[in-house]
């Protein structure tokens, strides 16, 4: 094994019932590197770390990992552990309740006691040669959510660790916080660390990544060099062929929205989240909020919807004014919001397929005016095979669909109530290629039927195939609005960044 | 390596936990209230007697509180330690008073005196109480059923085992309660009565048990490593699992410590009392909980402390002599303003834990 | 595919079909005549049903009507109101408050029923509001009222347990003139009508449920969360009302101390029994009821096996021990398992004696 080697796998497959989830997949990490792992949804990302934690048994290959001869056997996380790989998860899996030092300590030790002040002591130092900003006594819970994150990877670096995974650690943190993180990355980094990051944002990738390797279908597309591997042909290489079926999507002539009817005005509209904005969607456009995670594009159109408490600002609905506090306000006026959250904030897992879809518009007609089941049920199968859902039947209940089909449910439950303005808030997040192009060809055609559309996603690609006008937003204040001409990656991204030109 | 620049601006006042927070809140409120009845009514409350009985009276309580406190700090909940203390009494009243035939025939074999009942009472007790603990805890943790209906099933099983054992209310014999009533004198805090005559501070056995087990428990939940395993698993069982932690052993154990403590509790009940009674130690459950509750332990899991737990038994029971000594003497008061109490705390936490956490979410 | 359908939706109701099943057959083996329902006159010379069964049914209607309610605060709320006994004793209290005063008519009889119902209601409001406003854990909001409920009970009639008579009052608590089936059935009967046209006409059970389930999605589809568990409450403080009323028709008199005493963990657990999670989310009505009539079927076995009545919980405990035992998920795993097991080794027994 060369010296710089921390860990190699070699033809490592994985087969689940039907499915080849990983096929003769080879992936190296060289110590004191960040190696990006990247893919579409169901490319294997996860399939593949999962094998190197050994949550699954492989079925083939090997695993060699620096200072062991030959190949390893991985049966458990705690194997891994022993083997000096350690996991951080996207959800924090640490106690709220526990101080900061017993969090990073807890269920290590093999004494019955536990002595507190060697345990802090310990926790400060880390801590502090981490340059992490936590107090061991303080409580887990009072900390920030980035710092949470900063705790589990010190724990998880406290413990002989050679090879660190990061599976998307940065999805629920602000810029500021992803900074903090990146610094903690690059440090650990010049320790000899050798760092797997699992990620879904691409320009956190170029920020502090040295290597990539791309996964696509459960097959190896390639490992490269950051700095040989542009931006474009990044996306190219994970999205690959379905580029071309995504291209034949053709969004409206922008011109001809200018002089349409306007839907919805905001002036200075405000929530508990979101600081004051002015927005405006006219009858049939498609629009909608560009920034990154954080950046407050989810929470702008929340306060459109009233889904946090609304604190300020004025609100025309077709020309008169009207007040949207909160979310059935909105939806008696015709609006619908589908959450980017979808398993907090969308499905009711336990209820049935027909049951989600006719919650909308059941809750618009009011609690004594109940949908009759004939009626639910006609409702519930014109729209799975409207939006093609693969479910057993509308009985099954929610939870048992896969993602995708999860969210073509809340679709159909937004579209049974027939909107006229309809909000998707990262509607392709977490699904898979086939479903998204549906979502997005949906989209279109939605608003050539004079829906109005506010459509946001994490992938600029997707905004621009669909949106006439961009709306840029940048810690937590609109910086920019882009339309015709100006809707290019490269000037989206410019805008993002702050490159005023 | 490390940046000195990025190191955030360290704050001097060290941080409070939510447990010490409810808990300093509990001491505080019951120190108010008690300095408030002493210049209100003076009187019996100048006298540490009163603290001594409000002890003698509730040393069961304290210890079924205690284990009561463990189980919701893991996040379950037991509600059998009233019936098992009631039945550990009653079966310990007939070991005493030589009803029970299994136990003559013990002591008659191996020539033993008739003190011995009070070893072999006693080593039934923690028997039966272990039985309980070991059951609810299998069933609870092993097979996942929520641990209200199993120690609701607890309670009825030991309420109705008192009946099958004995129907008629049972009287321990005079002799053997004369070795368990021993009360233990402290002369530096008794107090003088109207004849001149001091008369001393008087404590129960009892309540040495009580307080030896506040010090233990308090010490198993601080200082070990079990101890703070409950505390990780009523944060949140998933990440205890995560973080390497045993979480079925570690609600198995809690729940089987609270057997046990209801166990010794009985015995305890038994010396106190000296009598076996189908109603004995009458929804001892719900007062445990509410002394918990009061002592700022969270149903919820995760938070709460032994101490407070203390502290909460005597608040409750202080708030009883306030009731009586300032003239309320309808017997519905005393409950009332228990109710009224609880009210006041679980809406002063649910406040108090709110605001903290608004604070801690707006970073 | 219907079929199945209806296996799905029904399944939760299986446990305490088997345990009546099971009740039926025991009992059935142990005194064929069991079941066997009489028609005989009593002391007003109006025929009367009697028999086991019936006494099954009437004995349960307390029971039912709260576990009716307990399931709705249960599904919505993700925890159990252990208050719904003293409440009842409230209610009762209000009722024979109300009645002690002048005549007992038809009329008076309607007034304290109402003015008892809106006590509980508002009772009901005051848990509903600490579980709902201040987010407290239902069991530990409704520990207030267990305190001290029965002791405001005490308080309304001034420490007295009156007495009250009147042939309209018995015919509430046991029978009117005439019609043979106890009148608490038949109350139980209309509460039962009540609720599925409550169901029926209004989307309370779809509410119910998707508060339970996820209380953030609810939010976001408009449903008003809070107002949705409070009324959830309101209605177990009507249930509790007329469980009281009834209670006290069958005595005559209110006693604070002892009416419904310990019905609560009784209510709970035939919610349990009925295949709800006690966590919250989806309900079948239907199944608490059910287990309603489970637990006094076990009960009254009991009592014909002369078990003393004293000592009936703790074969009750027994039983509701291997009930839930039965419908672990743990076990119900490990028993498939070791069933795939024995088939799959027939198999390959089978496959051994092909080769």
């Amino acid at each position: 094994m060369q010296d710089d080697i921390v860990m190699t796998m070699r033809g490592i497959c994985k087969y689940f019932p039907g499915v080849k989830a990983l096929d003769h997949v080879d992936f190296t990490l060289r110590r004191g590197t960040i190696h990006a792992l990247m893919g579409e949804n169901g490319a294997g990302k996860s399939t593949l770390i999962k094998v190197l934690t050994g949550v699954y048994p492989m079925d083939k290959g090997e695993i060699r990992i620096d200072g062991v001869d030959g190949p390893v056997v991985i049966h458990s996380p705690q194997e891994a552990q022993s083997f000096g790989i350690s996991t951080v998860y996207q959800e924090i899996t640490l106690c709220p309740n526990l101080t900061v030092a017993e969090n990073m300590f807890i269920g290590r030790s093999q004494s019955r006691g536990v002595n507190w002040k060697a345990m802090e002591k310990r926790a400060g130092e880390l801590l502090e040669n981490l340059s992490i900003p936590a107090r061991p006594k303080q409580q887990l819970g009072s900390c920030s959510l980035a710092v949470q994150q900063m705790v589990a990877i010190a724990r998880a670096v406290d413990t002989e660790c050679k090879v660190l995974i990061l599976d998307e650690p940065t999805s629920s943190l602000d810029d500021k916080e992803v900074e903090m993180l990146f610094r903690l990355m690059r440090d650990l980094k010049a320790r000899g660390v050798g760092i797997i990051f699992v990620t879904h944002f691409l320009e956190q990738v170029y920020a502090v990544s040295d290597q990539i390797t791309v996964l696509r279908n459960g097959e190896l597309v390639g490992e490269y060099l950051v700095k040989e591997l542009p931006q474009v042909q990044l996306v190219e290489k994970m999205i690959g062929k379905d580029i071309e079926d995504l291209a034949v999507i053709k969004k409206n002539d922008p011109a001809a929205d200018t002089h349409k009817e306007i839907f919805y005005a905001a002036k200075g509209l405000s929530s508990t989240e979101s600081r004051p904005f002015d927005f405006h969607i006219a009858k049939g456009e498609v629009n909608g909020f560009t920034g990154l995670l954080g950046s407050g594009r989810s929470e702008s159109v929340r306060a459109i919807f009233g889904a946090d408490p609304v604190t300020g600002g004025s609100v025309q609905v077709n020309g008169k004014s009207t007040k949207i506090a909160k979310p059935l306000d909105a939806m008696k006026q015709g609006i619908g919001y589908l959450p980017e959250d979808r398993k907090r904030d969308g499905i009711i897992a336990d209820l049935s397929v027909r049951d989600n879809i006719i919650l909308a518009l059941q809750v618009i007609r009011g609690m004594g005016h109940p949908i009759s089941r004939a009626k639910a049920e006609a409702f519930a199968d014109e729209y799975i095979k409207a939006l093609n859902i693969k479910t057993a039947s509308a009985d099954t209940p929610i939870k048992s669909l896969s993602g995708g089909n999860q969210q073509k449910v809340i679709v159909a439950r937004w579209l049974l109530t027939h909107p006229q303005y309809l909000i998707l808030d990262e509607p392709t997040r977490g699904i898979d290629v086939g479903t998204k192009t549906e979502i997005q060809k949906l989209v279109l055609k939605l608003s050539e039927e004079e829906m109005s559309i506010t459509f946001i996603s994490s992938e600029i690609e997707e905004m621009l195939r669909t949106c006439s006008r961009l709306i840029v937003m940048r810690d937590r204040n609109t910086v920019g609005e882009l339309t015709g001409e100006e809707l290019t990656q490269e000037r989206v991204m410019h805008t993002i960044a702050g490159g005023k030109d | 390596m490390a940046n000195p620049k990025n190191n955030a601006p360290v704050r001097r006042r060290e941080p409070i936990t939510d447990t010490q927070l409810l808990m300093t809140i509990t001491i505080c409120i019951f120190v108010c209230m008690y300095v408030l009845a002493l210049l209100i009514w003076g009187g019996g409350f100048k006298k540490p007697q009163m603290i001594f009985d409000i002890l003698n009276d509730n040393a069961f309580l304290i210890i079924v509180s205690c284990g009561l406190t463990i189980v919701m700090i893991t996040g379950s909940i037991d509600i059998s330690v009233g019936g098992v203390t009631a039945l550990v009494a009653m079966v310990g009243v007939m070991i005493l008073n030589g009803n029970l035939s299994l136990y003559n025939g013990l002591i008659t074999a191996l020539g033993l005196s008739e003190s011995w009942r009070i070893v072999f009472a006693l080593i039934t007790a923690l028997l039966i109480g272990l039985a309980f603990g070991t059951v609810q805890g299998f069933l609870i943790a092993h097979l996942q059923i929520q641990p209200f209906i199993i120690t609701l099933a607890g309670m009825f099983f030991a309420r109705g085992m008192i009946t099958i054992v004995s129907v008629d209310p049972q009287k321990a014999t005079q002799n053997l309660m004369d070795i368990l009533q021993k009360r233990i004198e402290i002369p530096w805090l008794g107090s003088v009565n109207k004849r001149g005559v001091l008369i001393p501070a008087k404590m129960e056995i009892g309540v040495v048990v009580a307080l030896v087990i506040v010090v233990l428990v308090f010490f198993l939940l601080r200082k070990t490593k079990l101890g703070r395993s409950f505390y990780a698993v009523g944060g949140n069982q998933q990440s205890a699992l995560m973080l390497g932690v045993n979480v079925r052993r570690s609600r198995f154990m809690a729940h089987l410590i609270s057997g046990l403590l209801s166990g010794i509790a009985g015995f305890v009940f038994m010396m106190h009392t000296g009598a076996g009674n189908a109603t004995n130690a009458t929804a001892a459950e719900m007062n445990a909980i509410a002394s918990s509750i009061i002592g700022g332990t969270l149903l919820t899991g995760g938070v709460g402390n032994v101490v407070g737990t203390f502290f909460g038994v005597l608040t409750l029971n202080t708030i009883k002599s306030i009731v009586t000594t300032s003239g309320l003497r309808d017997p519905w008061w005393q409950s009332i303003t228990t109710g009224a109490m609880l009210c006041f705390f679980i809406l002063l936490q649910s406040v108090v834990l709110m605001r903290k956490n608004r604070k801690n979410g707006k970073k | 595919m219907k079929q199945k359908r209806f296996l799905a939706n029904y399944s939760q109701l299986l446990i305490p079909l088997i345990a009546i099943l099971l009740l039926v057959i025991f009992n059935l083996f142990r005194d064929p005549g069991f079941f066997s329902v009489g028609l005989s006159t009593n002391n007003n010379g109006d025929p009367v049903l009697q028999g086991n069964l019936i006494s099954i049914l009437n004995g349960a209607s307390e029971l039912v009507i709260l576990s009716m309610g307990m399931t709705l605060v249960t599904a919505a709320s993700g925890g159990q109101d252990i208050s719904v006994g003293a409440l009842a004793a409230i209610a009762g209290s209000v009722f024979v408050k109300v009645l002690k005063g002048g005549d007992i008519t038809i009329l008076t009889v309607l007034g304290a029923f109402l003015a008892c119902c809106a006590v509980a209601m508002a009772f009901g409001a005051f848990n509903g509001s600490l579980v709902s406003f201040f987010k407290i854990q239902p069991m530990i909001a409704t520990l207030i009222l267990f305190t001290c409920g029965r002791s405001i009970a005490y308080w309304i009639n001034g420490g007295a347990t009156p007495t009250v008579a009147s042939p309209i009052l018995n015919a509430l608590g046991s029978f009117i003139p005439g019609i043979p089936v106890p009148t608490p059935i038949l109350i139980v009967i209309l509460m039962g009508i009540l609720f599925s046209l409550l169901f029926r006409f209004t989307t309370l059970g779809l509410y119910i449920q998707t508060v339970g389930i996820n209380q953030s999605a609810a939010r976001l589809n408009g449903i008003n969360s809070v107002g949705i568990k409070l009324l959830s409450f309101i209605l177990l403080g009507a249930c509790c009302s007329v469980a009281g009323m009834i209670g006290v028709s069958r005595l005559g008199l209110i006693n604070h101390e002892t009416l419904l005493i310990n019905i609560e963990m009784d209510a709970i657990l035939a919610v349990a029994i009925g295949g709800n999670s006690l966590g919250g989310g989806k309900f079948k009505m239907l199944g608490s009821v059910l287990g309603a009539y489970a637990i006094q079927a076990l009960t009254i076995t009991l009592y014909a096996m002369k078990v003393p009545s004293t000592d009936v919980k703790a074969y009750k405990a027994v039983v509701i021990v291997l009930l839930v035992v039965m419908g672990s998920p743990v076990v119900k795993e490990w028993a498939s398992r070791i069933w795939k097991k024995l088939t799959s080794k027939q198999e390959i027994s089978v496959r051994k004696e092909a080769a």
